[in-house]
């Protein structure tokens, strides 16, 4: 392990910093040991095989399913103190379509730990909503109840309630999934921007041949951490081989392919 | 009204009625959209050793002890639900089906260790008493109410107050449970609530309309509202609606009904029963005439659809039939079109009724034939046809003989944007792959 994540000294204001986290669940553990500093305003790829626990640790480091062990901080602080600095993104198929509600409905979703208790929807957040979706697109779609839209319509719909949480931190579950080419590139664009924001952006990822375009630092996890760093210096064939235990030769022979290229 | 004798009595049956089914379908509502209408079934069971205990440690049949019993039950069967689901790993109904049958049977041996001292009969259980309800008033600002209206009134204003504070944070912990969290709205707080208050509201209502109402009033008055509307807050009053209409037409129902069903000797039936059966019907309505999801609509859309299919068949025919005599304006009969298309006696006249008034086809002597819009559109609809079929052909290796009809399929779905597209995809041919002319396009 030659990676700088896996040093023992964490920097105290890192926007994700996870310390020897374990994660079970029926106490057949998924993650081992995951110990990390995510570095601030970067586009950062988790990839993995299926089964690796990728979405797991995002839930994890949420509090939304419970570790055996390990710290996670978030800028320095446990996470209970800074839920407002953190947005996330969770799968698409996680939510029930059907739902009686509109795109701007669901947008305005990202604004209610701003607005706290039992306020009411003011219209200050509303219009917070509407920008949100326009950012992503959609403000054409705002009054559409959602199961009318198209899966990647969804996907931006989820991605401007992210944006209207107004956060420092992003998690996304998979935001690619079920998307076509066009929302893919709206979608990488959005990321983009929020890096040139300063903002810090983690990314369940499934697609190899767009890793080393997409994002500058990358985690390649499968139940612990094989190697995680600046994409340049840990998107190796040997790493992905690990990674992928030799399995998927094709996507490992793929990868290697996209490293000779640069 | 003839033959009905409408009392007072039966105005407050009404209104007992109503505020119990209101107050069960509004929370009702989130049992919906979670997709765990059981739960409804469960509480109402499993709420009886809760009754049960709080007896045994009071003493009497008061109403606040009775409501904290249950409350706490009905809490507590979320919660074991919730456990038995993650350490037995069964899914959640099984685990839910485990949790509140073991419960019911518990309250049933409590109830029997009191010695049958508590006046509770399964008749009562069931079906309750709402046409006694009038009986039991109590003084309020020097009005007489029935304590069930009291009751079961209070309970509905609790609940909607508790919908209207915590709209919001039901919504989102509904909707997306691990976002709601993430922002700070505990989930399974907003869930535990809304259990403990079902479970409050299905004691308040049991008394008087029974479990078998409760369930239903539970579950109709958000079903019917989700086919309806496609906004939380209209499907919320809905529900209301649903049960202020199935209170009176039940009742109404139970009046008005048993005279009529000949040889019986029946006066009345239960309008417990009557008001379930009221819900039940509105739920069928609602599956059958609903604006988006309905049977009734979805029909009309086929219709409708067959109608158009059946235009254009026509008017292409016409075109063709017109370019086989070289261009010469032909007409065909009535009976030609029928079997040429296997059109009904029906369809065909609907359908040419149509072409004519909107001046497409002329009807003569000798038929039909097209007019020069008419001409117009079908050339059109013969170009795109016969662009499908070189495309399909080229591109997707389809064998000639099958070539028509894939290409009628998707004749009838193509707009102009689409042809368009098409015909660049595959350079603007002049020939079909059958020899035949393509039509230019319009200008």
């Amino acid at each position: 392990m030659a990676s700088s994540a896996r040093t023992s000294e964490h920097s105290a204001n890192a926007p994700l910093s996870i310390h020897d986290m374990t994660v079970a669940y029926h106490r057949r553990p998924v993650l081992w040991d995951i110990d990390f500093d995510a570095p601030q305003a970067r586009l950062i790829g988790i990839v993995g095989p299926n089964g690796a626990g990728k979405s797991t640790l995002i839930k994890a480091a949420l509090d939304l399913v419970p570790r055996v062990s390990g710290v996670v901080s978030i800028y320095g602080k446990p996470y209970r103190q800074q839920r407002r600095l953190v947005g996330y993104v969770p799968q698409r198929e996680s939510v029930d379509w059907d739902f009686p509600v509109n795109a701007r409905d669901v947008v305005t979703m990202g604004r209610y730990g701003q607005i706290g208790w039992c306020r009411p929807v003011t219209r200050r957040h509303r219009a917070a909503a509407m920008e949100a979706l326009d950012r992503v697109g959609m403000a054409d779609y705002a009054r559409r109840q959602i199961s009318q839209l198209s899966g990647g319509q969804q996907q931006r719909v989820f991605l401007a309630r992210a944006l209207a949480q107004e956060a420092e931190l992003y998690l996304m579950d998979e935001p690619f999934a079920g998307v076509d080419a066009a929302t893919e590139q709206a979608i990488m664009a959005i990321l983009e921007d929020l890096k040139h924001a300063g903002k810090t952006v983690l990314v369940v990822h499934h697609d190899l041949q767009t890793v080393s375009d997409y994002f500058d630092w990358l985690i390649l996890l499968n139940m612990r951490i094989v190697d995680a760093g600046p994409t340049a210096d840990v998107f190796t064939h040997d790493n992905l081989h690990k990674t992928y235990g030799g399995k998927l030769t094709l996507l490992s022979e793929a990868a290697d392919l996209i490293a000779k290229q640069r | 009204m003839n033959g009905l004798n409408w009392t007072d009595t039966d105005t407050w049956i009404v209104v007992v009625g109503f505020l119990a089914a209101a107050a069960c379908g509004l929370p009702g509502c989130y049992l919906v959209l979670r997709r765990m209408s059981l739960m409804g079934d469960a509480i109402s069971h499993a709420v009886l050793p809760g009754l049960a205990i709080a007896f045994l440690v009071t003493g009497s049949r008061a109403s606040w002890p009775m409501f904290l019993g249950a409350a706490v039950v009905g809490v507590l069967t979320a919660v074991f639900t919730q456990w038995i689901e993650k350490i037995g790993r069964v899914e959640a109904t099984a685990s839910l089906g485990i949790v509140f049958t073991s419960l019911f049977a518990l309250g049933l041996i409590l109830l029997r260790m009191t010695a049958d001292a508590v006046d509770l009969d399964p008749d009562c259980v069931l079906y309750g008493a709402i046409e006694l309800t009038p009986l039991d008033t109590i003084a309020l600002w020097g009005w007489d109410v029935p304590r069930a209206a009291v009751v079961n009134g209070s309970m509905l204003l609790v609940n909607a107050a508790f919908i209207v504070v915590f709209y919001k944070e039901l919504k989102i912990s509904s909707f997306d449970p691990q976002l709601a969290t993430t922002v700070g709205v505990s989930a399974s707080f907003m869930h535990y609530a809304l259990m403990g208050l079902i479970a409050a509201t299905v004691v308040a209502a049991f008394e008087s309309v029974g479990s078998i109402l409760v369930i239903a009033m539970i579950v109709v008055p958000g079903a019917v509202g989700h086919l309806l509307t496609d906004r939380l807050s209209i499907m919320l009053l809905i529900s209301v609606v649903v049960a202020a209409l199935s209170a009176a037409l039940g009742h109404l129902g139970a009046i008005a009904l048993p005279p009529l069903i000949p040889g019986g000797e029946f006066i009345d039936t239960s309008t417990a029963g009557m008001m379930a059966v009221a819900a039940g019907a509105l739920l069928v309505l609602a599956v059958a005439a609903g604006p988006r999801y309905g049977v009734v609509s979805r029909w009309i859309g086929r219709l409708r659809l067959s109608l158009r299919v059946a235009e254009q068949d026509i008017l292409a025919m016409l075109w063709r039939t017109e370019e086989w005599s070289g261009g010469a304006q032909t007409s065909l009969n009535r009976k030609h079109i029928m079997e040429a298309l296997a059109l009904g006696p029906w369809s065909s006249w609907a359908v040419l009724t149509g072409l004519a008034r909107r001046a497409l086809v002329r009807q003569d002597a000798a038929g039909f034939s097209l007019t020069r819009a008419g001409r117009d559109q079908a050339r059109d609809l013969v170009r795109t046809h016969r662009l499908w079929e070189t495309y399909l052909a080229r591109y997707l290796h389809v064998p000639i003989d099958q070539l028509h009809l894939s290409a009628e399929r998707l004749e009838h779905a193509t707009d102009e944007r689409l042809q368009k597209a098409l015909s660049e995809k595959i350079g603007s041919p002049r020939l079909d792959p059958q020899g035949k002319q393509i039509p230019p396009a319009r200008d």
